[in-house]
C-alpha cells in the first residue's frame, strides 16, 4: 500500500468520525436545512469535474467534462442558495430568536420547559 | 505550489466542519451555511492554478459554470418553500450524476488495466453516483406529483432488483479483474441507473425524505470515492463528511417516524395489500361535518386551542391564514399553540420553516414531546391538513404501515376539528379512525379557504 493511499485512508476514516460527531446534537427543526447544507457541500465534486474538464482534448472528454461541470455547479450553487433561503426565515425576529435559543438549550439539558423564565 | 494547494484544501475542510457544526444550532445555522460556502470557494480557487488547461477545457468549464450557476440559483430562488424537499432531491441527484461522470472520465484515461486502488473507487463512484442520480429523480417526480406517490410494486420485484444487483456486481468484477473497457463501465452505469429507479419505485411518497437523505449520503460517498481516484484530499474529506453525517441524519429521520431504515426502504413489499384490505373493511362508517360558523363559534369560546399543521397546510400555502386565525383567537384571549410532529410536512423541520415564513412566534411552536400531555387540557385540536401524524392506528393497529410511529395525542382533546380536502387517506395511504371519532367535526375544503372562512366566523362570533 502506497504512502499516499495510506494518508487518504486516514483522512477518510477520521472524516467519518468527525461527520458523525459534528451533527449528533442537531434539533429536529434544523434537519431540513442541515440536509440541504450537506447536500451543497458534496457539490465539492465540482473540483473533480474541473480537474477532468481542464485537460479535455477528445470529443468524449469534452462532453463528459461539460456535463459534469454543469451538473456539479448546479449542485453547489443551488444547494447553498436554497439552504440560505430556508435559514433566512429564522432571522428578523431578534426578540424571539434568543428565547428559542434558550429553549433549545434547555430542552437538551432537561425536558422541563414550563419554567422558562424568559417567557 | 502543491503545498499551498494542499493547505488551501485543509482550510476548506475546516470551513466545512465548522459550517456543519454551526448548521446544527438554530443561532449559527445561517452563518454555518456561509462558512461552508466560503470553504467551497477556497477549494475551487485552489484547484484552478494547479491545472494545465486546454482551450476546450477553459471553454467547457466556462459554459458549464454559467449554465449550472444559472440553473442552480434560478431553481433555488424560484422554488416555493413547500417544494423544498424535491428541490433538495434534484440538487442531490445532479451531484451524484457529476460524481459518476467524473469517474467515467477517469477510467477512460487510465487505459485497460488501471491500478486496483484507483479502479475500485472509480467503479464504486459510478455505481453509487448513478443510483443516487436516478433515485433522486424518481424521488423528485414522486414529490412533485409527476407520478403517483403510492408505492409501485409488481410481482417478482425483489427478484428483478436482485438480478440487477448481481449484474452490477458482475460488471464490477469484469472491470476490476478482466479489462476496464468502455463497454463494461457504461453498462455498469446504465444498470446502476435502472437499479436506482427500481429501488425508489416501491417506496411511498411519505418516506421520500428518508430516501433523499440516504441518497444524499450516497452522493457524499461517491464524491469521496472520486477523491481516491483523483488523489484529491478536498473531495475525500468533504465527501466523507457528507456521507457520515447524512447516514446519521437518515437514521434520525427514520427514528422520528418510529421505524427502522430497513422497514422504510423495503417495507412496501406485501404491506400495501394488508393496508388496502383494512381500508376496504372500514367503508360505510359515518363522519360528522360542521359549518364554518359552528366551528368558528367553537373556537372563539375555547380557552385552549392546539393547531396541528400538516402537509395539506403547506400545499395550500395556508401558513399565513393559520397565523391570522391564531391572531384573532388570541385577541379574544384564547391560548393558541402549534403542535409540530417531527415529520410534519414532508421533511423533519419542514413545518417549522413554513411557519417561520409566516412569522409565527417561536414560543407558540411546540414539539411533540412537550405538547403531547397538553392535548387533554385543550378544548379544540384543530388539525389542518395533517393526517398520518394523528392517526391512532399507529398506536393500536399492529398491521398498519405506520404502527409504532409516535403520534400527536390529538384524540385526547375535548373537541377535534379535522380540516381536510376530502376523505382521501393521507400520504401513507391508510384510513384514519380519528375522522370517525364522535368528538370529531370534519371541515372539508382547501386549507387556505377554510382557514379564511374560520377567521371570518370567529370575528363574527
Amino acid at each position: 500500500m502506497s504512502n499516499e493511499l495510506l494518508n487518504e485512508l486516514t483522512f477518510f476514516v477520521l472524516s467519518i468520525f468527525v461527520g458523525i460527531e459534528v451533527i449528533s446534537k442537531v434539533p429536529t427543526i434544523l434537519h431540513t436545512p442541515l440536509m440541504s447544507g450537506t447536500n451543497a457541500i458534496h457539490g465539492i465534486i465540482l473540483v473533480g469535474a474541473i480537474v477532468i474538464a481542464a485537460g479535455a482534448n477528445s470529443p468524449v472528454n469534452i462532453v463528459l467534462g461539460l456535463v459534469a461541470v454543469t451538473l456539479a455547479t448546479t449542485n453547489v450553487v443551488g444547494g447553498f442558495v436554497v439552504t440560505d433561503r430556508m435559514l433566512e426565515m429564522f432571522k428578523g425576529r431578534n426578540q424571539t430568536a434568543g428565547r428559542a435559543q434558550g429553549a433549545e438549550a434547555q430542552k437538551q439539558a432537561a425536558p422541563t420547559k414550563e419554567s422558562t423564565p424568559t417567557k | 505550489m502543491n503545498t499551498l494547494i494542499e493547505l488551501a484544501y485543509l482550510v476548506a475542510a475546516v470551513c466545512f466542519i465548522l459550517g456543519l457544526k454551526q448548521l446544527s444550532s438554530p443561532k449559527g445555522a445561517r452563518n454555518g451555511n456561509r462558512i461552508a460556502a466560503v470553504g467551497m470557494v477556497i477549494a475551487l480557487a485552489a484547484t484552478v492554478p494547479q491545472r494545465h488547461f486546454t482551450t476546450a477545457g477553459v471553454i467547457i468549464i466556462a459554459i458549464g459554470v454559467v449554465i449550472g450557476g444559472a440553473a442552480g440559483s434560478f431553481g433555488a430562488r424560484m422554488v416555493k418553500m413547500t417544494a423544498i424537499p424535491q428541490m433538495v432531491a434534484l440538487f442531490n441527484g445532479v451531484g451524484g450524476g457529476a460524481a459518476a461522470l467524473v469517474a467515467v472520465a477517469e477510467l477512460l484515461s487510465f487505459g485497460q488495466h488501471p491500478a486496483f486502488e484507483v479502479a475500485l473507487p472509480s467503479v464504486f463512484s459510478i455505481v453509487i453516483g448513478s443510483i443516487s442520480f436516478a433515485g433522486s429523480m424518481v424521488a423528485f417526480a414522486k414529490l412533485q406529483e409527476l407520478m403517483t406517490g403510492t408505492p409501485i410494486t409488481y410481482p417478482g420485484q425483489q427478484v428483478v432488483n436482485g438480478i440487477l444487483a448481481a449484474a452490477i456486481l458482475g460488471f464490477v468484477i469484469a472491470v476490476l479483474a478482466v479489462a476496464s473497457i468502455p463497454f463494461s463501465f457504461i453498462s455498469l452505469m446504465v444498470l446502476a441507473l435502472v437499479l436506482g429507479i427500481a429501488f425508489v419505485l416501491p417506496i411511498g411518497g411519505a418516506d421520500m425524505p428518508v430516501v433523499i437523505s440516504l441518497l444524499n449520503a450516497f452522493t457524499g460517498l461517491a464524491v469521496a470515492a472520486s477523491g481516491f481516484t483523483l488523489n484529491n484530499f478536498a473531495l475525500i474529506v468533504a465527501g466523507t463528511l457528507v456521507g457520515a453525517s447524512g447516514s446519521l441524519l437518515t437514521k434520525l429521520m427514520s427514528d422520528a417516524m418510529g421505524r427502522s431504515l430497513g422497514n422504510v426502504l423495503f417495507g412496501a413489499f406485501g404491506q400495501t395489500r394488508a393496508a388496502t384490505a383494512a381500508v376496504a373493511g372500514k367503508e360505510g362508517r359515518s363522519v360528522r361535518s360542521g359549518s364554518a360558523e359552528d366551528i368558528g363559534t367553537l373556537l372563539a369560546y375555547s380557552q385552549r386551542v392546539i393547531i396541528v399543521p400538516g402537509y395539506g397546510l403547506a400545499v395550500a400555502q395556508a401558513q399565513h391564514a393559520a397565523r391570522e386565525l391564531a391572531d384573532v383567537l388570541e385577541k379574544r384571549g384564547v391560548e393558541v399553540t402549534y403542535a409540530i410532529h417531527p415529520v410534519a410536512g414532508r421533511m423533519p423541520g419542514h413545518m417549522n420553516v413554513l411557519l417561520a415564513e409566516a412569522n409565527v412566534p417561536y414560543e407558540q411552536l411546540k414539539e411533540m414531546d412537550e405538547v403531547n400531555d397538553e392535548f387533554k387540557n385543550a378544548d379544540v385540536a384543530l388539525i389542518v391538513g395533517a393526517n398520518d401524524v394523528v392517526n391512532p392506528s399507529a398506536r393500536n393497529a399492529p398491521g398498519s404501515p405506520i404502527y409504532g410511529m409516535p403520534i400527536l395525542n390529538a384524540d385526547q382533546a375535548k373537541n377535534i376539528v379535522f380540516m381536510k380536502r376530502s376523505m382521501r387517506p393521507g400520504f401513507a395511504g391508510i384510513d384514519n379512525d380519528l375522522m370517525y371519532d364522535p368528538k370529531t367535526l370534519m371541515f372539508f375544503g382547501d386549507a387556505k379557504d377554510s382557514l379564511t372562512k374560520l377567521v371570518a366566523a370567529v370575528k363574527a362570533a
